[in-house]
């Protein structure tokens, strides 16, 4: 007698993919193909949870079951267990119900409810799972109800600005132009983030739903998606979400048969930081050198192009399906003070349990690190952490008691920026990280400003002589005045924010600037 | 397909030190994006996968196409990080050297890497079969050090698990 196949489901995105997925994928349906008991498989997102990955889930009566970290050498004892009948509830990787796991249910998922629960491609499981609510209700409201909308919530750009997204969208709605742009910043170049690309990977319609939406509330009928060349499948996944998206009519010259025209062009970076910018990231669309504008004029009066322009992180955009598939009400009852909603926290580094984790602002990082994080992979204790991309400050152990929360980062002149938390433990040299924030600096700058272009790599230059024992008084006062200039007198965010991490290095951990003997040791 | 380039001409100094396949290349790439606004950088890309790099000579031919100046095409071939004017090796290993995997020993790996290949960034191995290129994130931050062998990420890479990677690499192709 033949039984019903029974649901698997697996990651095909890129990390879980690096662990091992894809060999885990071929020796699953071998191995149910040998015994008979056939399954479907189906690749999703991922969770996020990269200490389980390959995250292998099993379609039971009582709901999913977990099981990770799965290699394909795991397979056949999985199955002597019984995964292919429903139970193996017993195995050594079996996690218990997936919504059942602490790591997901501390976590408040809203933009990333669906990564790893369906298929990316798959419209009908896309529209299954609330999927087009949000753009359904704003076919069916006037403009500017969909920018109040998006104005009540609180989001604010979730790209490290954190600028309110209602008065980016009503700024570009109220300047009356023949052609407006919606942009997509997806050049997620700051290190210890991937929120971007997971939700790209593992949820590519929601991004697509949020820029149609951003183009009804504006007026503007034609998106741009800036993506980093480094993510080569995140890429692949979203060119063929934007051709299954014209194939069902959701994008093109009637979006959902309501007679308004949206469309999306997917554009690839070319490996420069700086280009995530946002008038860098213009200019490098419009074929050029990818070098920061002046402001004003803002984009959202003139940008790509010189026509208005919405310029949203993909992670800003994403939230919106939410917010008008549930009311704004809805989404800022999550958050504290000024943030409002939630954020994709990324725990990365050297970190037990990496990942992403959504939650509502507000949580300390000492809990996400400790708590949730279980400290450092290497067991020894955490020395440094550093929030915000490499242009975010660096904090000590003994600082991580503040909230997750855009003013209170402000407030000890640190930053939460793209939400990326990077910890190192005590082996880290914390001069060779101040180092290599200027040296970033130097090799990432547009060149525009002398700040930053000059600055960076004197900077380099002034931190080496310090190591070497050369005039160290003189020199970190230097250093210093170096960094004020910098600050002061940069363009944009890289030459301006770049001393940061320098400075909380020098605050912080002076004795990693010595000559000698903590290093040499 | 005939290539379809703008006012070329039979003996034109342009486009005739582009050896044919080249040429093709370069037409294919200027026929899918020439009519896109701004797509200089799309179009490099399509010519650096066709051929693996973008030769000078083909500044002039894109230039004209796209109504821009050599001096501005040649900016923007020189600005990225990506582009390179010269043949890579058989396979480009784009190591990552940001903070998330310089925390898990990236920096080790980094003189590994360049100590077992016998180049530094942007080198080529004797043999031909790798250039090195650095990456300042690869987004695999929670499971570094990371890298990535072509179009293939590759997560919690060891020395040892490099060289094993490289041992891949280089003998598959033999």
């Amino acid at each position: 007698m033949s039984r019903a196949p029974r649901t698997f489901y697996l990651p095909a995105e890129a990390t879980a993919r690096a662990l091992g997925a894809d060999a885990v994928a071929q020796a699953l349906l071998a191995e149910s193909a040998r015994r008979g008991e056939p399954v479907e498989l189906v690749r999703t997102g991922s969770r996020g949870l990269f200490w389980l990955e390959p995250l292998l889930e099993v379609q039971t009566p009582a709901g999913r079951m977990a099981y990770g970290p799965v290699q394909a050498a795991d397979v056949p004892a999985l199955f002597d267990a019984g995964l292919g009948q429903g139970a193996g509830t017993e195995h050594a990787l079996a996690l218990g119900p997936v919504a059942e796991l602490p790591a997901l249910r501390h976590q408040q998922r809203l933009t990333f409810a669906r990564c790893g629960e369906i298929d990316p491609l798959d419209l009908r499981a896309y529209a299954a799972t609330g999927g087009w609510r949000g753009l359904d209700a704003a076919l069916g409201l006037a403009p500017e109800a969909m920018v109040e909308a998006v104005t009540a919530s609180g989001l604010r750009g979730r790209g490290g600005a954190a600028f309110p997204a209602g008065i980016k969208w009503r700024t570009c709605l109220q300047t009356a132009a023949p052609q407006k742009y919606v942009v997509c910043n997806a050049d997620e170049g700051d290190s210890g983030t991937f929120a971007d690309r997971l939700l790209i990977e593992g949820d590519p319609f929601a991004l697509i739903e949020g820029m149609i939406i951003a183009g009804l509330a504006v007026g503007a009928t034609q998106g741009y998606v800036y993506l980093r060349s480094e993510y080569p499948q995140a890429h692949r996944t979203f060119a063929q979400a934007l051709r299954a998206a014209h194939e069902a009519g959701v994008l093109g010259d009637s979006v959902r048969g309501s007679g308004k025209a949206f469309d999306i062009t997917l554009r690839r970076g070319a490996g420069s930081y700086i280009c995530g910018e946002e008038t860098s990231l213009l200019d490098s669309l419009e074929g050029k050198r990818g070098q920061v504008r002046f402001k004003p004029p803002l984009p959202a009066i003139s940008g790509l192009f010189g026509a208005p322009t919405v310029i949203n992180n993909v992670l800003t955009l994403a939230a919106v399906p939410h917010i008008l598939a549930d009311g704004a009400t809805h989404y800022a009852g999550f958050g504290m003070g000024r943030s409002r909603g939630t954020i994709a926290l990324q725990l990365a580094g050297n970190v037990k349990r990496g990942g992403l984790y959504e939650v509502a602002f507000g949580v300390s990082l000492r809990e996400v690190i400790e708590d949730w994080g279980g400290g450092t992979a290497s067991g020894r204790p955490v020395r440094a952490v550093q929030v915000g991309g490499p242009l975010g400050a660096y904090l000590r152990a003994d600082q991580l008691d503040v909230p997750v929360d855009y003013e209170a980062l402000a407030a000890m002149q640190a930053m939460l920026g793209h939400g990326g938390i990077v910890v190192f433990d005590d082996t880290v040299d914390m001069g060779e990280q101040a180092r290599f924030a200027m040296a970033f600096c130097a090799h990432e700058s547009c060149g525009k400003c002398t700040p930053c272009r000059i600055g960076s790599t004197r900077g380099v230059e002034v931190i080496d002589r310090i190591r070497a024992g050369d005039q160290p008084q003189h020199n970190i006062a230097l250093l210093r005045d170096l960094c004020d200039t910098m600050v002061e007198g940069s363009l944009c965010a890289l030459g301006g924010m770049a001393p940061f991490p320098v400075r909380s290095a020098l605050d912080l951990f002076p004795e990693d600037f010595a000559a000698a003997p903590r290093r040499a040791a | 397909m005939e290539p379809s380039l703008p006012e070329t001409r039979e003996h034109d100094p342009l486009t005739s030190i582009l050896p044919p396949e080249q040429m093709a290349a370069v037409a294919a790439a200027l026929d899918a994006f020439a009519a896109e606004p701004g797509a200089l950088l799309e179009v490099l890309h399509a010519v650096q996968q066709r051929l693996g790099h973008v030769p000078p000579a083909a500044v002039a031919v894109v230039a004209r196409a796209l109504n821009l100046s050599r001096a501005e095409v040649h900016g923007v071939l020189t600005f990225y990080p990506d582009f390179r004017q010269t043949p890579p090796g058989r396979h480009v290993v784009r190591l990552c050297r940001a903070e998330a995997c310089q925390a898990v020993g990236a920096r080790a790996l980094e003189a590994h890497a360049r100590r077992a290949l016998g180049v530094d960034f942007h080198g080529t191995t004797t043999d031909g079969s790798v250039t090195l290129e650095a990456a300042y994130c690869l987004g695999n931050c929670a499971c570094g050090p990371s890298l990535l062998i072509d179009e293939t990420l590759h997560a919690r890479v060891s020395p040892s698990r490099f060289d094993a990677l490289m041992r891949q690499a280089r003998g598959g192709e033999a």
